[in-house]
């Protein structure tokens, strides 16, 4: 298939693309306040931002149903919002309180919900991949017609993973949508740099699995590119590979200096920001008024700052906790 | 009570629960068609069909995870991995996501995944695929490491791991598959795993092991009844969680050990055996406690080659009879 | 108003150097601008603000190094930014002492033993059993590797001193054993209704055949005529197993297993009858390892009380003294105690002819409230018949 497919525009559907901008929203504020907890010195750790990368979570997360998998990486905060986890349980994960989706115990990089199928974001990069293709495993054994839907970057194609698991997948005819958001940089080399072929999607031909690839600014496009991958699983031809080519405007993470990007690089992305360029789209056709649109701000920001004090008020984890989740009760 | 072999009672451990259990599956390099590197799932693939006995590429990282993945699913996989060696390409899973999965979720997933690794040394495999590294998986929480040496145990402990809800890794010593013994499956399936087997009782020195050098140890024991040494031998069966109760027990009565680990000394499974003796037992201790590992080489090729790096009965008796008054 | 703050930028960053202000007092910022450059260990970083206003006070000038939260400068905000405000602090999760069990020894240990003094060389339990008894361990000299102390060599030295120091108490345990004799033989013959039978073994083809067995043994596997007799008592008592009982609240309780009672005396004095179990049911080389192993174990003190109480019937041989015939008293609450005298070579009438062979007497000492003379005999009968089959024993 044929890169940026995005020509067709879906019909106008004002409710659904102010929800889509709505999510978009939700992430980036979301993430502005980590940002700035972090500095605050209320989050700890790492800390990897998804500010610029808003279209390809929502956009793709509209393609897969409630019964469906879902497998991140570190960097999953805008997928887990998607996905329907409360902001203020993420906010309160980071702050490592009990009320967080991990109880404290995983923090900004692993978020679970097992209640949503969301498997959780994996640091080791390309780990979820295997795991990614079990869950699809699993799903056919059973017959049920589950997908899913693996997230990872561009650095975890360089990773052995990634080859063992889209061979695995394509081998066994497995349901997964892998979904790699190429944001151009593995940490801070560059793809060109760290790849001999930097067209992704072409290396799913080394497994025969079909691919796509698709301009990951630009939420419509991702979503209809997501829902073609995933009826194309859905019907049994077995596994996906969607590249999504977008670009973080933060730092790696909050500790880096983001010194191997030019900063012109990132001023031509920042015209592409996939929430400014879809607030225009959606005024263009008339479709969002700035009353609109201060009221989305006005509830998102609502969200969030609900977020930050819920996690400001809840409890620690008590320390005699400690090792309670190490290992659970034989015969489950 | 029926006579087999090692091998077959692994194969009878998983026939039966193939059987039991339809979300029992079990997958590895060469378990289908080949009938396992080992034969030990020799004729499975006829009985339940490719989906349930599938063979994988030779990829440890990706079918390790994949068991990771469809244990998450609600599957209960039985992953083979050939050798210890080889499960060094799955480590990632295993250590980063299997082990840590319940935790990092706060206890919202965990993974009753059960993985199978051929291990040991004394069959002239050479540097690449005779090592006992079962002490590297023992070190880490979140997942269980049984180490069968008997075929009662070879049957037993497979059907127990199924019942476990954490990743549970099972060692086979290889020289052990062709080991004869008598089977009570019913007993079997009942048995503790989380308990260490007082194998020989015995009052003058306890002589600790697991795995492929039990036989050894054993002759060892009877060896040295003939000198009027009573040795205790001491299976540890499960490394993690280790059954210190029963180790410090037997020390506390007979005041000296010996702990025998086919693993290399440095950072071995003796080393942390011995370290609980010492933490616990000071005061019941006669003489410092002794071990009997391999030379620390990596596995040569040439039989006595092999030996020498091995522990031997004759080492084992002799660093028994060194500490037992009048015996040395 | 808001601080601006020495923002957290990795978490390893404790402290960090103001490099330059890209603001000045009286600039409107705006939130998510760049005001501020900062080094830290890893890198020099741009600073974002998170308030929109005017910077109003200065309070860190670059080249300053501060620690992570310190105030930079203050702002004054144009009206309410969502979520801009100072969160409150929360508790540190540090002071949360944690408290995780330490666990409980699984076995019981000795305090360690008190510094100073010269360094003795002796092994942990050594050392502990020698302050237990008061022993002090630098007047010992040890047998063990490189000349440790061991716990043979405390056990060695507290023999000794009881034999030196207190013969007091050496003749009190002896006493006390006498006295406890005394209490148990007293009031076997005050309860008890003897009977007694005796009887003449020939040994010739028990001896025999214990000859040629044991060319056929090394030195240490050699089996003594002892073992042969204690396993044809055995097997009997299955033909007359009323012996083979103890006399419990009034009555007679047959036992199941035959545990020999093997009368041993003491160097000093007093005697003991620890049990061998299941004699009947053990191989002649069993039952030599268990005798031999009860005789070591009963000189050297170390019995186990269950040793002393399973006893079923009590055997006493007192050839090696000299005796012919041995009339025993019954070990109450044993029913019967069977005797052998020392082989002598006696006439003996065989096939019309009179031979000299070997002779042993056995004899049985019953209880008549339990057994009569006429079960007593087929006993002394069955041993005899066992003994001329020292094959099938």
């Amino acid at each position: 298939m044929s890169a940026t497919a995005t020509s067709e525009r879906p019909p106008v559907d004002r409710e659904h693309w102010l929800f889509l901008l709505r999510e978009m929203l939700r992430i980036r504020r979301f993430e502005e306040k980590a940002a700035e907890m972090y500095s605050l010195g209320k989050i700890h750790g790492f800390l990897h931002l998804y500010i610029g990368e808003e279209a390809t979570g929502v956009g793709a997360m509209q393609a897969f149903a409630p019964g469906d998998a879902i497998v991140a990486t570190y960097r999953e905060h805008g997928q887990a919002l998607v996905r329907g986890i409360p902001a203020r349980v993420l906010m309160a994960e980071m702050f490592g309180k009990a009320t967080g989706c991990s109880r404290g115990h995983g923090g900004s990089m692993h978020f679970f919900d097992a209640s949503r199928r969301f498997y959780g974001g994996y640091a080791i990069v390309g780990g979820g991949l295997p795991i990614a293709v079990g869950l699809a495993l699993a799903d056919k054994m059973q017959n049920r017609s589950n997908l899913t839907a693996c997230y990872f970057g561009d650095g975890a194609v360089a990773e052995g993973e990634f080859h063992e698991s889209l061979n695995l997948a394509a081998l066994w005819k497995l349901p997964v949508v892998f979904l790699c958001e190429n944001n151009l940089y593995a940490m801070g080399t560059a793809l060109e740099h760290h790849q001999a072929q930097t067209n992704i999607s072409a290396k799913a031909g080394a497994y025969g699995l079909p691919s796509n690839a698709v301009d990951g600014m630009d939420v419509l496009a991702v979503e209809a590119a997501a829902k073609q991958a995933a009826e194309s699983v859905r019907t049994g031809n077995g596994p996906f590979l969607l590249e999504l080519r977008t670009y973080r405007f933060r730092a790696h993470s909050m500790s880096d200096p983001d010194l191997y990007r030019p900063k012109g690089e990132i001023e031509e992305w920042r015209k592409r920001d996939p929430i400014a360029l879809f607030e225009a789209r959606l005024q263009q056709l008339g479709l969002l008024s700035p009353a609109d649109l201060a009221k989305l701000e006005a509830d998102v920001g609502a969200e969030i700052d609900d977020a930050v004090r819920f996690a400001e008020e809840s409890p620690w984890e008590p320390a005699d906790k400690l090792l309670d989740n190490v290992y659970g009760p034989a015969k489950p | 009570m029926t006579k087999l072999t090692y091998r077959e009672a692994v194969r009878a451990a998983l026939r039966k629960a193939l059987r039991d259990d339809p979300r029992v599956f079990l997958m590895g390099e060469d378990v289908g068609g080949y009938g396992g590197a080992f034969a030990v799932s020799h004729g499975l693939l006829k009985e339940f069909g490719p989906e349930r006995i599938r063979d994988t590429p030779l990829s440890e990282s990706a079918f390790v995870g994949a068991g990771i993945g469809a244990a998450l699913g609600g599957m209960r996989p039985i992953v083979e991995i050939m050798t210890v060696n080889f499960s060094l390409l799955a480590m990632d899973q295993i250590v980063n996501n299997a082990a840590a999965l319940r935790h990092m979720s706060g206890g919202q997933f965990n993974v009753p995944m059960v993985v199978r690794v051929a291990t040991g040394g004394g069959r002239q495999m050479a540097a690449q695929h005779s090592h006992s590294l079962e002490v590297w998986y023992a070190h880490i929480p979140g997942i269980k490491v049984l180490t069968p040496a008997t075929v009662p145990d070879a049957y037993g402990m497979l059907l127990a791991a199924l019942q476990e809800s954490d990743p549970v890794f099972i060692f086979e010593h290889a020289t052990l598959y062709p080991l004869e013994g008598e089977l009570d499956e019913a007993a079997a399936e009942q048995m503790d795993i989380s308990r260490a087997a007082v194998v020989r009782p015995g009052s003058d020195v306890t002589l600790i092991t697991y795995g492929g050098t039990l036989g050894k140890t054993i002759q060892a024991a009877d060896q040295l009844r003939e000198m009027g040494i009573q040795a205790e031998v001491l299976d540890l069966r499960t490394l993690r969680p280790l059954d210190a109760r029963t180790i410090l027990t037997s020390v506390a009565k007979t005041h000296r050990a010996v702990i025998v680990d086919e693993a290399w000394r440095s950072g071995s499974f003796a080393a942390e055996i011995s370290a609980r003796i010492m933490e616990d037992a000071f005061d019941s201790l006669d003489a410092p406690v002794a071990r009997v590992c391999s030379a620390e080489v990596p596995m040569p090729y040439a039989k006595h080659l092999e030996a020498a790096a091995l522990p031997q009965t004759d080492e084992i008796v002799r660093a028994a009879q060194e500490m037992v008054p009048h015996h040395g | 108003m808001a601080e601006f703050l020495m923002p957290q930028l990795g978490a390893d960053m404790s402290v960090g150097k103001l490099l330059g202000w890209r603001k000045k007092v009286g600039d409107r910022v705006q939130r998510g601008d760049i005001i501020a450059d900062v080094e830290t260990d890893k890198a020099d970083i741009e600073v974002e603000v998170f308030a929109t206003g005017t910077i109003e006070k200065i309070l860190v000038q670059p080249g300053e190094k501060v620690p992570v939260g310190t105030a930079l400068a203050i702002i004054s905000e144009e009206g309410p930014s969502p979520g801009a405000g100072p969160v409150p602090p929360s508790p540190s999760p540090e002071h949360a002492a944690p408290t995780i069990p330490s666990p409980a020894p699984l076995i019981p240990t000795a305090p360690a033993p008190p510094a100073g003094g010269p360094r003795v060389h002796i092994s942990p339990v050594a050392r502990k059993l020698a302050a237990d008894l008061g022993i002090n361990p630098a007047r010992l000299s040890g047998t063990g590797p490189g000349g440790r102390i061991t716990l043979e060599d405390v056990q060695h030295a507290a023999q000794a001193r009881t034999a030196e120091a207190a013969p007091e108490e050496k003749i009190d345990r002896a006493a006390r054993m006498r006295q406890a004799i005394a209490t148990a033989m007293a009031r076997s013959k005050r309860e008890i209704p003897h009977y007694y039978l005796s009887t003449e073994i020939d040994m010739s083809r028990s001896l025999d055949w214990l000859t040629g067995e044991n060319l056929k043994r090394s030195v240490e596997d050699r089996l003594v005529y002892g073992v042969l007799l204690l396993k044809a008592v055995a097997l009997a008592l299955r033909k007359v197993p009323e012996l083979n009982a103890l006399w419990i609240e009034g009555k007679a309780t047959p036992r199941p297993d035959v545990h020999l009672g093997v009368a041993i005396s003491l160097r000093d004095g007093g005697l003991v009858a620890p049990a061998l179990h299941h004699a009947d049911r053990r191989s002649l080389d069993e039952l030599m390892r268990d005798f031999r192993d009860v005789v070591q174990r009963a000189r050297a003190g170390s019995l186990r009380s269950s040793e002393l109480s399973d006893p079923t019937i009590t055997v006493t041989s007192l050839g090696e003294q000299g005796v012919e015939t041995v009339f025993g008293v019954i070990y109450p609450p044993q029913v019967a105690l069977v005797g052998f005298g020392k082989i002598a070579e006696r006439p003996w009438s065989s096939e019309g002819q009179i031979v000299s062979r070997p002779v042993i007497t056995a004899t049985l000492s019953a209880d008549h409230r339990v057994s009569d003379g006429h079960r007593g005999g087929l006993f002394l009968v069955a041993v005899n018949q066992l003994l001329q089959k020292p094959e099938e024993l």
